[in-house]
């Protein structure tokens, strides 16, 4: 009993316990930001479509995804005949749980500093806003993303319906070329700051000042951007589930909480795309005017709600592609122009060094960009 | 650390079961979740063992894409049935042959591996790449599998391509 | 059956360091892996199912060559795992158009039927 209660194990409790309530906060906080998501997606919609959207419930509708989470919650479970049940059941569950744990490597802010306090400090450790930095977490949190088609296919294989079938199929085809061009347009944000770690590379964006880090990246940031729209399964892109074809693609069978589980990873899985790009691409907390006003974690959430707001603007704007220009776009169009991106970014860096190449590269892409879209 | 050990036992265990259930299954695609999960599980004593990366790049390479493949083939061609076991003496052969293999080799590797060296280290990412390309050893290896990728490709392209008029 | 109070032990006093009982249930599992992977190869009919078993021995292979890595305190088993993963990703695209252009010719997937060079 007293080996339990040794210095050493002390010190792996403390560890533990800060994890855990890192995690409580963070797993809440999200859930918190997923139902704000829902209504601000659909009233930002309606704005954009010259409708009202939802405002009945609460002040200007803001109760809208209680409303919306109670009433899913008493419907009614449905298990379609012929289905798969475990595998029915474990879709969702599986979905969610990638979902979530894609979040854990997500840096929010660097070690956390009030203003007239200084730095904050637990147990004599300074706190950072991360619940775990790994030493691969890029890699991580693609190989976390990569699990997660595995939700959708299985919803789409257990519900035994031909229109869930084929969503799952077509999400898993798209998903599966679309990650290619995701992984390409993170090589040149990785090897210019030598890291897989996420805080190495909001480190060096704070190294090359974070105007010209956005500027150097911005063209994988764009190529990214498009491939994680086609990762999450967002509108110009959302062919497993466009109502026009499939009914409801893979969700079509699936009703009450499982269905609510469902959307929730979708939802999520947004959310960790752009809080990714907000990191990788756009400098994370790092402050947009360097020295006047001080890094902070408001300015990551800033980025990331800037993008999300992106995602519902690129919905109410663009139509839906068929399947055929969606595949064509990913293969001929996207992936090219990643490898292009990729070819010309080591190229400059090997022989000009890397401090002298980015404005060359940019003008390069530039050039090369319509090439690559033809 | 404690937590070491349990992920580690804990997962071998998984490893164990799921392995067995790929190949008493009757369906594919239930062979072909058992796999995904035996894969996870490595993944996670490839971590423990002290080489995130691997870990990771496992869980990619393996469960995110060539299992993602395997699947898509398993929809596509909706193969329902269920296959029987291979009666005959080729079957029981196999599976006594395959007892007999397992029981020596691991009382081969049990006894062996007392003997091996202990090195514990943590690798990381940086490490495996300086491995790859700071020494001449496994650079043309390396160069070579990027064709050996590319003439895959092709040539899955050319097998599974439909042929014109039919 | 390791003795799980001798184990707790030295982990706790090996603190940073794993137990090093790791490296000899990784064989073993490695071991059992690779058995089953074979006898999946002889036993399975379906075309799929017998690349999956392949693809289960692939994994058990490089099971060994980390937990060797481990062992030697060398990156070498790494790196071979990473070529490991390179032929396992060729081998599964190439295999798996062949599985549908059989599929499409034969309507079969019964490796028992793909008899047509037999004498």
């Amino acid at each position: 009993m007293e080996m339990l209660l040794s210095p050493a194990n002390k010190e792996i409790g403390i560890d533990a316990l800060i994890a855990i309530i890192k995690v409580a906060v963070i797993f809440n906080a999200l859930l918190g930001l997923f139902s704000l998501m829902t209504y601000l997606e659909r009233r930002i919609l309606a704005f954009m479509q010259f409708r009202r959207g939802p405002n009945r419930v609460g002040w200007f509708g803001i109760l809208q995804p209680a409303a919306d989470g109670i009433k899913l919650f008493f419907k009614e479970e449905v298990m379609p005949e012929g289905a798969h049940k475990f595998l029915f059941f474990a879709a969702p569950v599986v979905a969610i749980i990638t979902a979530y744990v894609a979040l854990a490597v997500v840096p929010y802010g660097g070690p956390l500093v009030l203003p007239f306090y200084g730095q904050v400090s637990v147990f004599g450790r300074p706190l950072d806003i991360q619940m775990a930095s790994l030493d691969v977490g890029v890699l991580f949190i693609f190989a976390i993303t990569a699990l997660g088609v595995y939700g959708i296919v299985l919803a789409g294989y257990a519900s035994n319906n031909k229109y869930a079938l084929l969503g799952g199929l077509r999400s898993s085809a798209q998903m599966f070329s679309y990650e290619l061009a995701l992984g390409m347009s993170w090589v040149s944000v990785i090897m210019a700051a030598g890291s897989f770690r996420l805080t190495d590379i909001v480190a060096t964006a704070e190294r090359w000042n974070v105007w010209v880090w956005i500027l150097v990246q911005f063209p994988a940031f764009i190529i990214y951007m498009i491939a994680a729209c086609a990762e999450v399964n967002r509108t110009p892109f959302d062919l497993a589930e466009s109502e026009t074809e499939l009914v409801a693609g893979f969700h079509t069978e699936y009703s009450s909480m499982k269905f609510a589980l469902l959307q929730m990873a979708e939802y999520i899985n947004m959310i960790t795309v752009c809080a990714l790009a907000s990191n990788m691409f756009l400098g994370g907390w790092l402050s947009p005017l360097p020295g006047l006003l001080p890094n902070s974690p408001l300015w990551f959430f800033a980025k990331m709600l800037f993008l999300l707001f992106v995602f519902i603007w690129v919905r109410a704007t663009v139509p839906r592609f068929r399947y055929d220009q969606l595949m064509d776009f990913g293969w001929k169009r996207l992936i090219p122009a990643a490898a292009i991106w990729v070819v010309l970014y080591s190229g400059f860096t090997a022989f000009l060094g890397e401090r002298k190449s980015p404005p060359i590269t940019v003008a390069a892409a530039a050039l090369a960009a319509p090439q690559a879209s033809r | 650390m404690i937590l070491d050990v349990i992920l580690f036992y804990g997962a071998a265990m998984v490893a164990l079961a799921s392995g067995l259930f790929v190949i008493a299954q009757r369906s594919p695609i239930n062979s072909a979740f058992s796999l995904i999960v035996t894969m996870c599980s490595l993944a996670v004593m490839f971590a423990m063992l002290g080489s995130g990366f691997i870990a990771v790049l496992q869980v990619v390479v393996y469960a995110g894409a060539i299992m993602v493949l395997f699947l898509f083939v398993i929809m596509l061609l909706n193969t329902k049935q269920d296959e029987g076991d291979r009666g005959g003496g080729i079957g029981r052969a196999a599976i006594a042959l395959g007892i007999i293999l397992a029981i020596q080799s691991m009382v081969v590797v049990w006894k062996g591996a007392e003997t091996l060296p202990v090195n514990h280290k943590e690798t990381t990412s940086a490490d495996v790449a300086r491995g790859l390309f700071s020494s001449p050893r496994f650079l043309y290896a390396f160069e070579a599998t990027s064709i050996l990728i590319l003439s895959a490709m092709v040539g899955a392209i050319v097998v599974a391509r439909k042929e014109k008029g039919k | 059956m390791p003795n799980l109070d001798a184990l707790y032990t030295s982990t706790l006093s090996s603190f940073q360091v794993a137990h090093d009982g790791f490296v000899q249930v990784a064989l073993a599992v490695s071991a059992f892996l690779f058995v089953v992977g074979t006898i999946g190869v002889f036993v399975r009919r379906n075309v799929i199912t017998v690349m999956m078993c392949i693809e289960l021995m692939l994994n058990a292979v490089n099971l060994a060559f980390v937990a060797f890595s481990r062992a030697h305190g060398t990156i070498d088993g790494q790196i071979l795992v990473f070529f490991v993963f390179t032929v396992a990703a060729a081998e599964a695209a190439v295999g798996l158009a062949i599985v549908i252009a059989l599929q499409r010719n034969r309507e079969d997937l019964d490796v028992d039927s793909f008899n047509l060079l037999k004498g």
